[in-house]
């Protein structure tokens, strides 16, 4: 198969099949509608499941039963269907079920607006549900990359039984640019045993259990530990980053997804005028990438954060750069986007600072 | 020397957390010798509530998910979507199955979700300390009602049974109880009758079991059993609400 031209949100469907997923629940809302569409008529085909439930909170309890019972499972929403979502999220991540979540993001908060937005990046990256539990969080740039990541996002999700998050915007759910799912990666396809999953006993003499509770405190605090050394691999081995003109760069741009592209036409800007400025593009929002900022800090004059939210990768990147340089900031919200010509200028308010 | 009764393969031998003359014992018990009589144990996946029957998965020797609140028969049915032959049941109070859990259930039934659902009508939340449910009668005084249940303030109990019995996907529906012998034996009967139309692939089937709990009622176990024939019964009628198995309907 050639490149075919796609929207963001098909796109995702169809690399989540690819990727060997044969189950989808689901609750439509703007602007991931395309996910639902595409699925009722293609999961037929591949003999496969799609459902719509009566609510996300209940599409998303389908997502622990089938994940629970050894399925790849995908789910997807947008901002305020993915708030509903979050108590069985937790429960998911403490019964260490995988599966693959996509928030397309809307603006915020409450009901919001239909538009992009890059607003529910702490709820993403930060929690959202109780407890201590993380979800590893990928965010494409591209519908290219949107297949790629979501691909990945299974195998990772396996691999450390842990919800995986794909977080885009409206915008890359809904622009249609040419896909290859030729080149994608096919032996993360391979999907593994599941010798915990819950698929009646049969002929082994153990029950499987798929829980998260435990009233013994002991339990329940080695079992958080024990999470969290999965964390602490994953850490390790699923930082993923882009970094574009950094060398000798004089100021920094740090962006994500859509607007890590509206980035480097501000980069393009600032060349015409002599102004050396580059880009780190976090891929994985959790676990951040700090080694980036570890390389440029002692370079660079100061960082720029350009978001679609009021400021929240923002934080990382302070943590990141931990106090040794300025970090700024600039964002439009509501599903208003940043302009390249904005942020040159912001980039020229930062260099008239002395 | 010849074995005249044992326990069934259905259960673990996990003791019962269950308070002196509680009910779910009896239910536990039922659903467990109707899945060893009906040869699915290796191959049914259970779903726990949140309530009382918290720690089923203990008991119920198969595979288990325990389920959040309410949430029972959605984690039901994307266990049922991804195996559907196997026996996949959810055991629920009324707290977890009528209020907060009332679309999971009703959607449930109404997909016609080919899962099997013991829910256990006690009157009242067990687990939190005797708080009023959905099922709470008109008068009685619980933690949350201490002047009785008042309809101008708490509305009507909810018929679960009637209710879902008017959906197209329900496939069997009965309410009964355990007060007594006689009793806990049609109980059983109907729990086999529900299993065996999920097996039949007729669709969801759900029995409803007018239970006790002398804990939160205040009550002596024999005054609580007592309860459910005086009080509930008359209230929530026991019976077939809907049956479309063509081999009970022919024995009557």
């Amino acid at each position: 198969m050639a490149k075919v031209l796609m929207k963001g949100n098909e796109a995702l469907a169809e690399a989540a099949i690819q990727a060997g997923c044969r189950h989808y629940f689901g609750y439509p809302i703007t602007p991931q509608n395309e996910v639902t569409a595409y699925m009722a008529k293609r999961m037929p085909e591949v003999g496969g499941v799609f459902l719509q439930a009566e609510s996300e909170v209940s599409a998303i309890n389908m997502v622990y039963g089938a994940g629970g019972a050894g399925a790849r499972v995908l789910i997807t929403s947008s901002s305020p269907g993915i708030s509903l979502m979050q108590e069985g999220i937790s429960y998911i991540a403490g019964a260490e079920v995988p599966c693959v979540i996509a928030n397309i993001m809307r603006g915020g908060p409450g009901l919001g607006g239909i538009q992009p937005s890059q607003s529910d990046y702490f709820q993403a990256t930060k929690g959202g549900g109780h407890g201590d539990y993380k979800l590893i969080v990928l965010a494409p740039s591209t519908i290219q990359e949107m297949a790629e990541l979501v691909q990945q996002a299974f195998h990772i999700a396996d691999k450390y039984r842990n919800p995986v998050m794909i977080l885009g915007d409206g915008m890359l759910g809904q622009m249609m640019e040419p896909v290859d799912f030729d080149i994608l990666k096919k032996e993360e396809n391979k999907i593994e045993e599941k010798p915990w999953a819950t698929t009646g006993m049969g002929t082994r003499s153990k029950r499987n259990i798929i829980n998260s509770l435990e009233l013994d405190p002991q339990v329940l605090e080695k079992h958080n530990i024990e999470i969290f050394k999965k964390y602490q691999k994953a850490a390790k081995e699923e930082v993923r980053y882009e970094m574009t003109d950094c060398e000798e760069a004089e100021i920094i741009l740090v962006a994500y997804g859509t607007i890590a592209r509206v980035a480097k036409n501000a980069i393009e800007l600032a060349k015409r005028e002599n102004i050396k400025v580059g880009l780190i593009r976090p891929i994985s929002l959790w676990p951040f990438p700090e080694e980036p900022f570890k390389k440029t800090r002692d370079h660079v004059k100061a960082y720029l954060t350009i978001e679609m939210s009021m400021g929240q990768m923002v934080e990382d990147v302070k943590l990141a750069v931990n106090g040794q340089k300025e970090v700024h900031f600039y964002g439009r919200v509501g599903g208003m986007v940043p302009e390249p010509m904005a942020i040159l200028e912001e980039i020229k308010k930062i260099r008239g600072k002395k | 020397m010849a074995v005249v009764f044992q326990k069934t393969k259905g259960l673990t031998d996990t003791p019962f957390h269950y308070c002196p003359g509680c009910t779910h014992g009896i239910v536990h018990r039922l659903v467990a010798e109707v899945m060893e009589e009906l040869g699915v144990l290796d191959k049914a996946i259970g779903v726990a509530p949140v309530g009382c029957a918290v720690f089923a998965y203990e008991y119920f020797n198969c595979d288990m998910q325990e389920a959040a609140h309410g949430r029972a028969p959605a984690v039901a049915t994307g266990i049922k979507r991804v195996h559907p032959d196997k026996i996949v049941f959810t055991y629920q109070g009324d707290g977890d199955l009528a209020a907060i859990g009332t679309a999971e259930t009703v959607h449930a039934a109404a997909r016609g979700e080919n899962i099997t659902v013991i829910f256990i009508n006690n009157a009242i939340y067990g687990m939190t300390g005797g708080q009023m449910a959905p099922t709470s009668l008109i008068g009685q005084e619980t933690l949350t009602t201490p002047y009785g249940r008042k309809p101008e303030n708490n509305g009507y109990p909810i018929k679960m049974c009637e209710m879902l019995s008017t959906l197209e996907g329900a496939s069997y529906i009965e309410r009964v109880s355990v007060y007594d012998v006689k009793h806990v034996l049609n109980a059983k009967k109907a729990i086999k009758n529900a299993f065996t139309a999920q097996i039949n692939k007729k669709g969801f089937s759900m029995i409803e079991v007018l239970s006790s709990c002398p804990t939160n009622w205040g009550m002596s176990p024999n005054e609580a059993l007592k309860w459910i024939k005086d009080k509930m019964e008359p209230y929530y009628p026991l019976g077939v609400y809907k049956n479309t198995l063509e081999e009970v309907k022919q024995n009557g």
